[in-house]
């Protein structure tokens, strides 16, 4: 018991304290959970996919792939480092999982079954092909530039050695550019689609025109061709787009892993009445669930039978439990606190509450994606600049009386020169490091214009339950009771997994476990300890009275009585995360304003927001309040963060500017925020919103160098003193100054 | 000049080769977990070059 509390910084703390809970009651890892995940491969061998907790070097790595392969039967253990999957395969029978399970378990370490059919198949594919594109465009142009050295160098060439030089640098380009350069071409083209211009068409147009000039002038045999520059913004392009790429793909596995780790057991009740432990992922609409007392609701459901208390902080994020009976709807995340229910899964659009929460999500989500890129708005602005001067050009060479020729060579000059070669690697250099710095403070950034909103935000709104307090309750009047009672109550309370009797047991520390413990449902706790009837739970269960000094203000109690002697009163409440306080202190200090919304009641609020220091705070909030509070605080010009758990909060977290969540968050609440703060902190959140504007910062860094280059570079090309060694240089200096601006970002 | 003839085709082949074998890595996953891929070499366990039970 004494692992209640997850590990900070650890997101397998809560899964390992739940199945050492199973493991305490006889339900050892059942091996049923993990066969629906088995795979079979064509030879008749069997693998399966496992997320281990718990691991955090490359010993561990070492340590859990020999254990595993020295199992009978196991071919094959290949533990992913980077993604914490152990691969396993082996021959024989499917059961042979549940050894691996319970070995790995023996060996301290969590697994979770990972479902193959989750993998992104598509952006991983999207990530390879990017790889070989970059290393086409990277060959290319190291062959291509070793030729163009000879041409510029020059000294006695002749012609039509310099003639077959073009060609040949033609016949390693033109294949190169057409393989690589599909990344861009295709982006443009479904840009120009759909009437818009993005980044990619002034690329593509420049690559294009290069190309296209260059197979001209080596036909005629005239000196100068632009191979070397098309492939060269070609491979400096990839490389911003493979680091853009492969940030997503990393933030999203990490997404994954965190609700994958988060996933629960359910237990099925079958038709001839056996209860089966299955993973929640399984169940479907209409399967009949037992959720045992002090049990995590694992998927959404309507009550069947029996009544009981029930923990809502995940759907209203009200602290206090809730009576519930047959008909009521159950959300997955609530706790059951009292007796066993019955209960029958939902699919989610029979339910009216959450299928208008996801509505609602949904619709907050589309319009975040309309949110417009830097670099796209950049673009937009740049894109009609740049091709007026391509123009501008043509035209004022001819009336300048320059041949065709001339003028079409330093109009295409000009969108060469400008082809926003730095500006793609601009913005996703930044981005990279960013991230990578967040990553390592245990925050998760989803994407990178999640970044680019976080770092306009101005307002803050918290969320209460679960967000700015643990969601868990904490005894609090400790001081008021004598040490040997919280002992005596504390072996009663460390043999259930009600939230009272775990929050007992915390305070009280390890210790022995009544012997003769019965646990009455939804009453509370009895056992004999030294001959006298302890009993722990309920006022009307000890028969506490009105003497007894109970108050009727607003908390979760409980009562201990041994013997005869006066009961004695346990009071619970929610507490503060340890570093709320001084996480608000420090983002007031920043000028953030601030506010508390909660769907709690109005005193619990206020009674939060004086103790963290809050001023502006509002109880009683419905999920469609709190979205039409964000929408106000929108329309009044301010730039909202959501910060919230609870799936009352998931249509506020898709719908303000940006949205953070901690990692214990109900899953359509992680999925809808853009960040993820992992452990039991909040300060991440500072960190996140410093680092979010220093990047920004960093990127317009970047963007007014990318102009003052072109405004170098342009006139030069305008005047048609541009020749293809000084566009190569240009591009690669630039989109070098650029990078290592963005690696200032990681030094802090 | 003739010496061009062969010595370019034979620098582009090499550059050819080169690029196959990065596809190849790229195919079989190398770039899949770099992390432990790094420390796996210094973990992988020494096995006798010879087995024992062939030298009795």
């Amino acid at each position: 018991m004494a692992e209640i509390t997850p590990d900070a910084g650890c997101p397998s703390g809560q899964s390992t304290a739940q199945d050492l809970a199973r493991t305490e009651t006889g339900d050892v890892v059942d091996e049923r959970l993990f066969i629906p995940y088995v795979q079979t491969r064509s030879n008749g061998n069997f693998a399966v996919d496992l997320m281990i907790s718990g691991a955090h070097c490359a010993g561990c790595m070492a340590k859990i792939e020999r254990e595993i392969s020295a199992l009978p039967d196991v071919q094959v253990a290949r533990m992913n480092l980077s993604t914490m999957r152990l691969n396993v395969g082996w021959r024989g029978t499917e059961t042979t999982a549940n050894s691996i399970v319970s070995r790995l378990d023996a060996l301290g370490y969590g697994a979770k079954p990972f479902d193959m059919q989750l993998e992104p198949l598509s952006a991983k594919a999207e990530l390879k092909s990017l790889l070989k594109a970059m290393a086409v465009a990277g060959a290319a142009m190291a062959n291509i530039m070793v030729i163009s050295v000879c041409v510029w160098a020059g000294f006695d060439m002749g012609e039509h050695t310099r003639q077959i030089l073009h060609i040949l640098s033609g016949i390693i380009a033109l294949p190169a550019v057409a393989y690589a350069g599909q990344p861009f071409f295709r982006s443009a083209w479904g840009a120009l689609k759909n009437k818009h211009t993005n980044m990619d068409v002034p690329i593509s147009l420049a690559v294009l025109l290069a190309c296209a000039l260059s197979i001209y002038e080596t036909i005629h045999g005239n000196p100068d061709t632009y191979f070397d520059a098309a492939v060269m913004l070609l491979f400096l392009l990839l490389i911003g787009r493979y680091l853009d790429t492969r940030l997503r793909l990393r933030t999203g596995e990490s997404a994954q892993r965190l609700a994958a780790m988060q996933a629960s057991n359910a237990s099925l009740i079958g038709d001839d009445g056996s209860i089966t432990t299955v993973p929640a992922s399984l169940i479907k609409p209409g399967d009949l669930l037992l959720i045992a007392a002090g049990e995590r609701v694992a998927v959404d459901g309507e009550i069947i039978k029996g009544r009981s208390a029930i923990d809502t902080s995940i759907a209203n994020g009200e602290t206090l439990p809730a009576p519930y009976g047959p008909g009521d709807t159950l959300y997955s995340g609530m706790i059951n606190l009292g007796n066993p229910l019955h209960m029958k899964a939902l699919a989610v659009a029979q339910d009216s509450f959450l299928s208008e929460i996801s509505n609602l999500v949904e619709a907050g989500e589309q319009k975040k994606s309309k949110f417009v890129r830097i670099a796209d708005r950049a673009a937009r602005a740049y894109v009609p600049i740049v091709h007026s001067l391509a123009f501008l050009t043509f035209v004022g060479w001819l009336m300048a009386g320059g041949s065709l020729r001339t003028a079409s060579l330093n109009a295409i000059a000009v969108l060469i020169i400008t082809c926003p070669c730095a500006l793609g690697l601009a913005v996703p250099a930044v981005q990279i490091v960013a991230s990578g710095r967040l990553f390592k403070k245990g925050v998760l950034i989803k994407s990178g214009d999640a970044l680019e909103r976080l770092a306009k935000i101005d307002t803050i709104v918290f969320d209460k339950t679960g967000t700015l307090t643990l969601g868990q309750l904490k005894l609090t009047n400790a001081s008021e009771i004598d040490a040997d009672m919280l002992a005596l109550a504390a072996q009663l309370a460390r043999g259930s997994r009600h939230p009272i009797a775990r929050a007992i047991a915390d305070s009280a520390g390890d210790g022995p476990i009544a012997d003769n413990l019965e646990d009455i449902a939804g009453e509370g706790l009895r056992a004999k300890l030294d001959g006298k009837i302890v009993r722990l739970g309920s006022a009307s269960f000890v028969g506490a009275k009105a003497h007894d000094n109970i108050r009727d203000d607003v908390q979760v109690e409980s009562w201990l009585k041994v013997g005869r002697a006066k009961p004695i009163r346990f009071v619970f409440k929610d507490v503060p995360r340890m570093d709320a306080r001084d996480t608000i202190k420090a983002l007031s200090a920043h000028g953030y304003t601030m506010e508390l919304l909660s769907g709690d009641t109005a005193d619990m609020t206020a009674q939060t927001a004086r103790t963290l220091g809050l001023k502006n705070w509002t109880g009683n909030v419905s999920p469609r309040d709190k979205l039409a509070h964000l929408t106000a605080l929108k329309s009044a010009g301010r730039f909202p963060l959501m910060v919230g758990d609870g799936i009352n909060d998931a249509p506020a977290l898709a719908n303000a500017t940006a949205s953070a969540s901690p990692a214990s968050a109900a899953d359509i609440s992680r999925a809808a925020a853009d960040i993820i703060l992992q452990g039991d902190k909040l300060s991440g959140l500072v960190t996140a919103l410093l680092t979010a504007k220093d990047a920004q910062k960093r990127v317009k860094e970047n963007l007014s160098l990318a102009v003052l280059y072109n405004m170098i570079a342009v006139p030069l090309a305008i005047s048609g003193h541009v020749n293809p060694m000084l566009a190569a240089l240009a591009m690669s200096g630039s989109s070098i100054l650029v990078t290592l601006n963005a690696l200032r970002l990681a030094r802090h | 000049m003739a010496a061009l003839l062969w010595l370019i085709p034979l620098a582009l082949s090499l550059g050819a080769v080169a690029l196959t074998a990065f596809f190849w890595t790229v195919k079989t996953g190398q770039y899949e977990d770099t992390k432990g891929d790094a420390t796996r070499i210094l973990y992988s366990e020494d096995r006798p070059i010879v087995d024992e039970d062939d030298l009795g």
